[in-house]
């Protein structure tokens, strides 16, 4: 019994070492929550036990597919099965369509069904071994899903589930499927990392395998699923700021003396001013001009800041956009209120004229702006520089960039590349941010906290 | 003691046509076991309001809600003086300076009259966001310690704890202290197989064929890059429509026509034409 407790203590305070290790801001107080929730729940129910833990522990929505990966590294759902057949290159064994058609069948279910991981883990068993080096074996997930290649078996799917093809029903049943292949390439993952953690300590693939929070991705390195998260987040992101927004100006300044109603107060007091009245606080809202580089390298930075601004733009007086590869033009009109932000990222590439040679050109872009759009920049105006300053080893223009932020009321530079990476090859970083402030925005939070700083 | 165990949670809930899946029961019932105050955030129109009323009911508990807003304070939220009263009593009697601040004359708001409830008591502090970032620390006593102090009366304890629900929709980060001192409990969209459930609960007059399509459908539109997903109860909404329109099936022209149910946004609605393929109106 005491053995038991010591090694169920030990293997908490290794999981709650795991959660800080990978981020999550768990403190002591949480961490005796999550002790005496352990006390009064069935520690047989493993996902009760998940629930338990997240409930203390994460706090955070941002945190929980980290908690859940690592629960399931130290937590596993079963011990066993280092054990599998080594597949050798080539040979199909004979069991496969039969292996297909019970996984056509499972996608077709519902993934939280039991039946369903076990098949995954399973094929991992079948599957997943391959030779890694000479005498070593190891796991992997690209041979279970080459093996059994779920994607090809859509269509058979599909005529199994619709009477007709097309129209809404398909677009369901495939959205249906999609999610359950998801889960499916997750849960052979999982199964993945449980055996090579069984094989080589929890600890070692536990700081390789947990993703950052969705905030502290790096925009320059998202996936693609990271993306279309990344795109969601940008309504309630931009609630919270709006809202943190008021509260401050609400809060920090007070307005100037309202005499009138100051004195007609004094009346009441025999002409003595006892108590002041000040006007109610003119809220501070800039005009803001965003100029932003829409080339490859940096464009789901400047999409994802495009969006962020437009989503706040009750904050602004007027916001203008404009975009550049080369060339500039101005986008403000693709943005207007209650158009489709995602349409309006479509049409940016086609119908805006921003590429001549296709290669980005600080200097030129600088110079065509002044000239096209020379009362674009104000004295009231923000301007906000969106790029990586990399100018193809062009002539940098600073001297037009000097004077259009010159004429602005401020200028900030945002530069998504972190900054260990500035001034190397054809980064003008240093010289550009020596006349505009050049700040290094990675990820959600820099940019939120500087969005803070701005209005 | 709340409950007994998390399945005992899920079958009381059920009960009252709210149904749980893992994450609500268990920290239902841990809020329960451990004495400690549930936050739940998420969206809006996931049913956070709605557990908080579920689990009144399915423990026969008396509800006290505090509804939160902007430039909510003390004596909103926990008590005040009946300053009229006091006067007249003032008036009345001249020597009655020293009993005016006693039981007679303390109005209770929702806090106080949890903390000093004697029957079994669920306290919802509902949409915490909404308020100022003052309230928070007015209610770190309270979650943590049930107690509040009165400076005129000294400081009351709960005899009973009350169960205590915090909602939030997420427009601010609550402070780290107030979280600290929660159980968290993210209330997110449900699966289509739960989502199914639901409506089968909410609309029992619904065939299960077209709550099974109802659910994929709101599903899909979920996947879409809204301004607005739609809600829970916005589905449960779209059943009522169908049921009060007499129609038994669910083609893509009766979706399209009634479209505006769930989705609030012009240019969601258009979205959704257009990703879906329904007919334009």
């Amino acid at each position: 019994m005491t053995t038991n407790t010591a090694s169920l203590v030990d293997r908490h305070v290794g999981f709650v070492h795991a959660l800080r290790e990978a981020g999550l801001p768990v403190s002591p107080a949480e961490g005796l929550d999550a002790a005496r929730a352990l006390m009064v729940v069935d520690l047989a129910e493993r996902e009760t036990l998940r629930e338990a833990y997240a409930a203390t522990l994460v706090k955070r929505p941002a945190h929980r597919p980290g908690f859940d990966l690592l629960f399931d590294l130290w937590f596993p759902p079963v011990i066993s099965g280092t054990e599998g057949t080594a597949v050798t290159e080539g040979a199909e064994p004979r069991e496969l369509p039969e292996l297909r058609e019970r996984l056509a069948e499972l996608l077709m279910g519902d993934p939280a069904d039991p039946a369903f991981r076990e098949f995954a883990r399973a094929m991992v068993g079948r599957f997943g071994q391959v030779q890694a080096a000479p005498g070593r074996q190891s796991w992997f997930s690209f041979p279970v899903l080459r093996a059994l290649s779920p994607e090809t078996l859509v269509a058979r799917m599909l005529t199994a589930m619709l009477d007709e093809r097309g129209g809404l029903p398909e677009k369901v049943a495939r959205w249906h499927i999609a999610r359950t292949i998801e889960a499916f390439t997750e849960a052979v993952a999982s199964d993945v990392r449980r055996r090579i953690a069984e094989e080589s300590g929890v600890e070692k693939i536990a700081r390789s395998a947990v993703r950052p929070p969705i905030d502290q991705v790096d925009f320059l390195r998202a996936t693609r699923e990271e993306l279309a998260r990344l795109r969601r987040e940008v309504y309630p992101l931009a609630r919270r700021l709006a809202t943190r927004l008021s509260i401050r100006q609400k809060r920090g300044r007070r307005g100037r003396l309202d005499f009138r109603r100051t004195v007609r107060a004094s009346l009441s007091t025999g002409g003595v001013p006892l108590t002041t009245h000040l006007r109610p606080p003119r809220p501070h809202r800039p005009e803001l001009v965003v100029l932003c580089d829409a080339s490859d390298s940096v464009s789901t930075f400047s999409h994802f800041t495009l969006l962020l601004t437009f989503a706040l733009r009750e904050q602004f007086t007027k916001v203008r956009a404009f975009a550049f590869v080369d060339t500039v033009d101005e986008i403000t009109g693709l943005f207007a209120p209650g158009a489709d932000v995602l349409d309006a990222i479509a049409r940016l590439t086609e119908e805006a004229d921003i590429v001549r040679f296709g290669r980005t050109d600080y200097g030129h872009v600088f110079e065509r702006f002044a000239e096209r759009f020379p009362d674009a920049v104000g004295p009231r105006t923000s301007l906000l520089i969106l790029g990586d300053a990399r100018s193809n080893y062009q002539v940098p223009a600073l001297g037009t960039l000097k004077r259009l932020a010159g004429q602005a009321r401020h200028a900030y530079w945002l530069n998504p590349e972190p900054r260990a990476q500035w001034d190397t090859g054809d980064s003008l970083a240093t010289s550009y941010g020596s006349v505009v402030p050049m700040h290094e925005c990675r990820n959600v939070a820099q940019l939120a906290a500087f969005v803070e700083t701005l209005a | 003691m709340w409950f007994a165990s998390p399945d005992e949670v899920r079958g009381r809930l059920a009960a009252v046509d709210y149904l749980a899946d893992d994450g609500i029961a268990t920290s239902v019932f841990l809020a329960g076991a451990l004495g400690k105050p549930l936050l739940a955030e998420g969206p809006a129109g996931v049913g956070k309001t709605q557990l908080a009323k579920a689990v009144a009911e399915a423990t026969g508990a008396r509800l006290i809600r505090l509804q939160c807003y902007e430039g909510l304070d003390e004596a909103r939220a926990l008590y005040e003086w009946n300053y009229k009263k006091q006067l007249l009593r003032i008036q009345a009697d001249d020597g009655a300076w020293d009993d005016i601040f006693s039981e007679e004359f303390l109005l209770e708001r929702p806090l106080l009259k949890a903390i000093r409830s004697d029957e079994p008591t669920v306290l919802l502090i509902d949409e915490t966001d909404k308020a100022d970032v003052e309230v928070e620390g007015l209610l770190l006593e309270i979650l943590s310690d049930y107690q509040i102090t009165i400076p005129e009366l000294g400081t009351i304890t709960a005899e009973r704890r009350p169960y205590v629900v915090l909602t939030s929709n997420a427009t601010r980060e609550l402070s780290e202290a107030l979280k600290r001192r929660c159980l968290y409990l993210h209330l997110d969209y449900p699966t289509p197989e739960r989502e199914r459930d639901i409506l089968l609960a909410q609309v029992p007059a619904l065939p299960a064929s077209i709550a099974d399509q109802l659910a994929r459908t709101v599903a899909t539109l979920r996947a879409l890059e809204l301004k607005k997903s739609p809600s829970i109860a916005e589905t449960v909404d779209w059943a009522h429509t169908l049921l009060a329109l007499g129609r038994t099936e669910l083609d893509e022209a009766l979706i399209g026509e009634t479209l505006g149910v769930v989705l609030k946004h012009n240019s969601d609605q258009v979205r959704a034409a257009k990703e879906l393929g329904l007919p334009s109106r």
